[in-house]
């Protein structure tokens, strides 16, 4: 450049002096360029994590609190007599929220405290869920009846909020569910030491809960029905998966059938995941006549879609076990099958298990196909247990978030984001497994 | 016999069959296992192979084949008289199951007697009332035609089930005693074992042709049935959505698919900057520690199911972008919008693009950086002018890789995007962002979810939607794939 501007140039004209120390106008430009070129990269990078760090914060600040939980301990002393009446009663619920009321006025004396005062009625802080527990209580301990217990019982899900954040005083003054008065009494109750804020296992534990009760809705059946769905998928797509990779790596000769099953397997792998809720409801429920919501069905679709990776990954990690190792096999008189299933398979098997783990995290997660077989539906029953269990309604981890997001308390919201972690959770623990597994086990060759 | 009893059975049947072959074929060869043609243990598998997968597999197609054979043969015994003013053959068969369904819990609750329940007549007993106090749920007054199709139900049913295992265990037991009796010291085990595992693998990978195809079908089926009651023209080309399960409803696509695509378009418009940069960052500019931290945190993003995806979006970026941007332009009130689905699955897609051009920018030989560095060229214009065009097959690839993945996506649009589909009224209406917009997957999942009657055009529009979605992501797959396939022969 700088040749071809010297021996072109007049020789009257001053020549341009360049310098390597001082920066032309064009190189500058190039380096400017150059910085802002690996400045956009850097700022791409960065939204990536932020992403990643936004939707996480997000959901760990609405959800964290799920799994803390505002109960009331009360000392509950319930009479044969009493027992008998409530039974009798046409709206059973009613008589034991009266007997639950009673003795809450009882504790509230002794410990000083008086509700009439502040004009406050004190079942109304008591979980509409409470006199069904106390219920439960009674017709599983009829033994201890007439003794002297310590009941808990949820708090209301406005008093529960309140401890949390998500009800104040100013919201309370405009909620017609929940007043100020009420509020301040908790606080007493609480300095009291009738009510206290704990970690919420009945969130784990319980059953999904109607409309109005959020604060006992629990993941119970969910978790329940996921882990059979897991279940489902482990036993066939484990198996059916290896078994397809093994004949595609190792047996089948390249022919149109076996160009058919790859182009196959390559495209279920992208086909979207609600197109497989609708085969699933098309042929496991309208045509096959399976129930649904049951975690069979549901099961058999997260197979269906699951398979492909599992496939990828096992043939994957197939070919990663060298020719040799057949060959010696083969050499010392094994057959083809003795040498695929007896050398080639176990030392494959750590990357056969880690693709099976990320498959079935993948399958956790999957929330669409599932909404199409039906189960959304609400399940208050915990399942049986399997075999049979996998033909009961349940829900799924996902699906539930799903539901409660479509329920008009926030405190929902609250209990969404709160399975989110659990579901988040469980997702971290197979993939850290995924990892170990890969890491302790996997050789290079 | 419950199923599982039936499979238990013949499993123990099997192991039986396992110990008793090897054992005779060991006898054959005068105890001495280098006589015998195959290991012993061959002997035995070949035993487990007879009595166990003909059994099995006759077992399973009957459990499926066989309750819709039943309910075909008991759907023709309800007159045309019985199917109410408004009801369809269909919801009185699930009355009659349900009915059958009663009446065996009430048998095994003890509150009736087989007998009864096989016997009685609804015009001359309080069947209703009998099942309703056995605490069965009986929505309505059971009619004689029901009761009677219960009945027949239960009996077609209960003698299906017995003759299946008849002949289960019959196969089993055949299997079983052909294997034993044939084991001799010549029996050819391992290559009767070899082939038999060989056909199950066949059978194991051919399951991935069955899927799509039980997809295909499936779908195409409904679409057809959808076609007969609602003409195809007015699906493809009309402007309006408005289901109206009274009937009279206008199911064009159009609106749908402008919102699938309007919110794809958004959502591809902040992957691909974003993945594209971050993967021409980490593969030509980051050092190896950068690299190492944030290549798994920005793939940890594909990892995330995609509900947690869309109650981001319902609690988070939607309120937020309604309050600080469509509130104050005065676009709308809605947080539920195009941008919020938009932007959302924009994230999810990031690393969806960024691994797959990451890989794509490796897989440029490093002769061609080299001589473009050689030549003085910085290492921005070797990426922009050498770098990307050779990668730009692959990039292309995928780009409709994750497009097709935009279009399927379904939770963040159910949550994120909204229910009303997009009104052809105006200009401003339809391309304004902030507005709320459904998808194909939105109207798919609300039309198949819920009390749904599967002869309503209404329904069945699912699958005609289904089967265009199929369609259309199949196409980006394979034009994808094609692409990068292509791409991929030109460097190896």
């Amino acid at each position: 450049m700088t040749d071809a501007t010297a021996s072109g140039a007049p020789a009257a004209a001053p020549a341009k002096k360049s310098s390597l120390h001082v920066l032309d106008e064009r190189t500058k430009r190039r380096n400017a360029g150059e910085a802002r070129f690996r400045l956009y990269g850097a700022v791409a990078v960065c939204l990536g994590v932020l992403a990643l760090v936004g939707l996480l914060s997000s959901i760990l600040y609405n959800g964290l609190s799920a799994f803390r939980q505002a109960t009331l301990s009360i000392p509950v002393t319930i009479t044969a007599d009493e027992v008998e009446t409530a039974e009798a009663a046409l709206m059973k619920t009613g008589a034991y929220r009266t007997i639950i009321g009673n003795n809450l006025s009882a504790a509230l004396a002794d410990a000083g405290l008086d509700p009439a005062a502040t004009g406050v009625d004190p079942i109304d802080l008591v979980s509409g869920e409470a006199p069904a527990t106390l219920r439960n209580w009674v017709l599983t301990h009829p033994e201890r009846i007439g003794e002297e217990v310590q009941l808990h019982v949820l708090a209301n899900g406005r008093i529960d909020g309140y401890y949390k954040g998500r009800v104040t005083m100013q919201t309370a003054e405009l909620d017609g569910n929940v007043s100020p008065e009420q509020l301040r009494f908790a606080d007493e109750m609480r300095a009291a030491g009738l009510l206290t804020v704990g970690f919420n296992w009945g969130f784990l534990t319980l059953p999904d809960a109607s409309e109005n009760r959020p604060e006992a809705a629990g993941l119970g059946v969910a978790i329940l029905g996921s882990a059979y769905m897991m279940l489902v998928v482990l036993f066939l797509a484990l198996p059916i998966g290896v078994a397809a990779s093994i004949y595609l790596e190792e047996f089948a000769a390249k022919n149109w059938f076996t160009d058919l099953i790859e182009v196959n397997i390559s495209n279920l792998a992208a086909v979207p995941s609600i197109v497989f809720g609708i085969l699933g409801l098309a042929i496991f429920i309208n045509f096959a006549g399976l129930p649904q919501s049951a975690p069979i069905v549901g099961g058999l679709v997260l197979t269906l879609m699951t398979l492909p990776t599992i496939i990828i990954a096992t043939r994957a990690s197939l070919k990663a076990v060298p020719p040799s190792i057949r060959d010696a096999a083969l050499g010392v008189g094994a057959s083809k099958m003795q040498a695929v299933f007896h050398h080639v398979l176990p030392l494959a098997a750590p990357g056969i298990l880690t693709g099976t783990i990320i498959g079935l995290a993948q399958a956790l997660g999957e929330t669409a196909p599932l909404l199409l077989i039906g189960m959304v539906a609400f399940v208050r029953e915990y399942p049986a247990g399997p075999p049979e269990g996998l033909f009961d309604p349940a829900s799924a981890l996902p699906v539930q978030v799903y539901n409660w997001t479509q329920r008009a308390d926030p405190a929902f919201v609250e209990r969404a984001s709160g399975a989110i972690i659990v579901l988040l959770i469980f997702l971290f623990l197979m993939n850290l497994l995924a990892i170990f597994l890969r890491r302790r086990f996997e050789r290079r060759w | 016999m419950p199923v599982f009893w039936i499979v238990l059975a013949v499993l123990v049947l099997g192991v039986v069959g396992f110990v008793v072959a090897r054992s005779r074929a060991l006898a054959s060869a005068g105890g001495d296992a280098r006589a015998l043609h195959s290991l012993p243990n061959y002997y035995g598998w070949t035993a487990i192979l007879f009595t166990v997968v003909p059994s099995l597999l006759v077992l399973a197609a009957w459990l499926l084949i066989s309750p819709i054979v039943i309910e075909g043969r008991v759907s023709q015994l309800i007159p045309e008289s019985a199917i109410a003013e408004g009801s369809s053959r269909g919801l009185v068969m699930s009355e009659v199951r349900r009915t059958a369904n009663g009446l065996s819990n009430a048998i095994e609750a003890g509150t009736m007697t087989e007998e009864f329940a096989r016997n009685a007549r609804a015009d001359f007993t309080d069947m209703t009332q009998r099942l309703q106090d056995a605490g069965q749920i009986v929505t309505n007054q059971i009619t004689v035609p029901v009761l009677r199709a219960a009945q027949e139900l239960r009996v077609q049913s209960s003698r299906s089930s017995l003759i299946m295992t008849g002949i289960v265990f019959a196969l089993a037991i055949a299997g079983f005693a052909l294997a034993v009796s044939r084991m001799q010291r010549e029996f050819r085990a391992r290559n009767v074992v070899e082939a038999g595992i060989k056909t199950l693998l066949i059978l194991a990978s051919t399951i991935a042709i069955l899927t799509t195809l039980g997809i295909v079908l499936s779908m195409l089926f409904e679409t057809f049935r959808f076609f007969d009651a609602y003409p195809w023209q007015d699906f493809f080309l009309s402007l309006t959505w408005s289901p109206d399960f009274r009937g009279n409803s206008e199911l064009g696509i159009l609106p749908l698919l402008w919102g699938t695509l309007y919110i794809s378009i958004v959502a591809l418009l902040v992957a691909v900057p974003i993945g594209l940069f971050a993967a021409i960052y980490m593969s030509e500019y980051a050092s190896p520690r950068v690299r190492a931290f944030a290549k798994p945190m920005i793939e940890v993003l594909a990892g995330i199911p995609t509900i947690v995806y869309g109650l981001f979006a319902l609690i988070t970026v939607g309120p937020a972008l309604r309050d600080y941007f469509a509130e104050p332009l005065g676009l709308g009130q809605s947080s539920s919008s195009v941008m919020t689905a938009g932007l959302v699955m924009g994230i999810m897609l990031i690393p969806f693009v960024s691994s797959l051009s990451d890989d794509i920018i490796n897989a440029v030989p490093q002769s061609m950086r080299d001589g473009s560095l050689g030549l003085g060229a910085t290492q921005s214009e070797t990426i922009k002018q050498v770098i990307v065009p050779a990668a730009l097959p692959g990039i292309v690839g995928a780009v409709l890789l994750a497009a097709s993945r935009a279009i399927g996506e379904t939770m963040i649009v159910v949550l994120g995007a909204g229910a009303a589909a997009a009104q052809f009224t105006s200009l401003g209406e339809i391309v304004n962002p902030f507005e709320a917009m459904t998808t194909v997957t939105v109207k798919i999942v609300s039309q198949l979810t819920g009390d749904t009657d599967f002869s309503s055009p209404e329904t069945l529009v699912a699958f005609a939607l289904g089967l265009t979605l199929f369609v259309i992501t199949l196409a980006l797959n394979v034009l994808a794939l094609y692409i990068v396939r292509k791409y991929r022969e030109q460097y190896e």
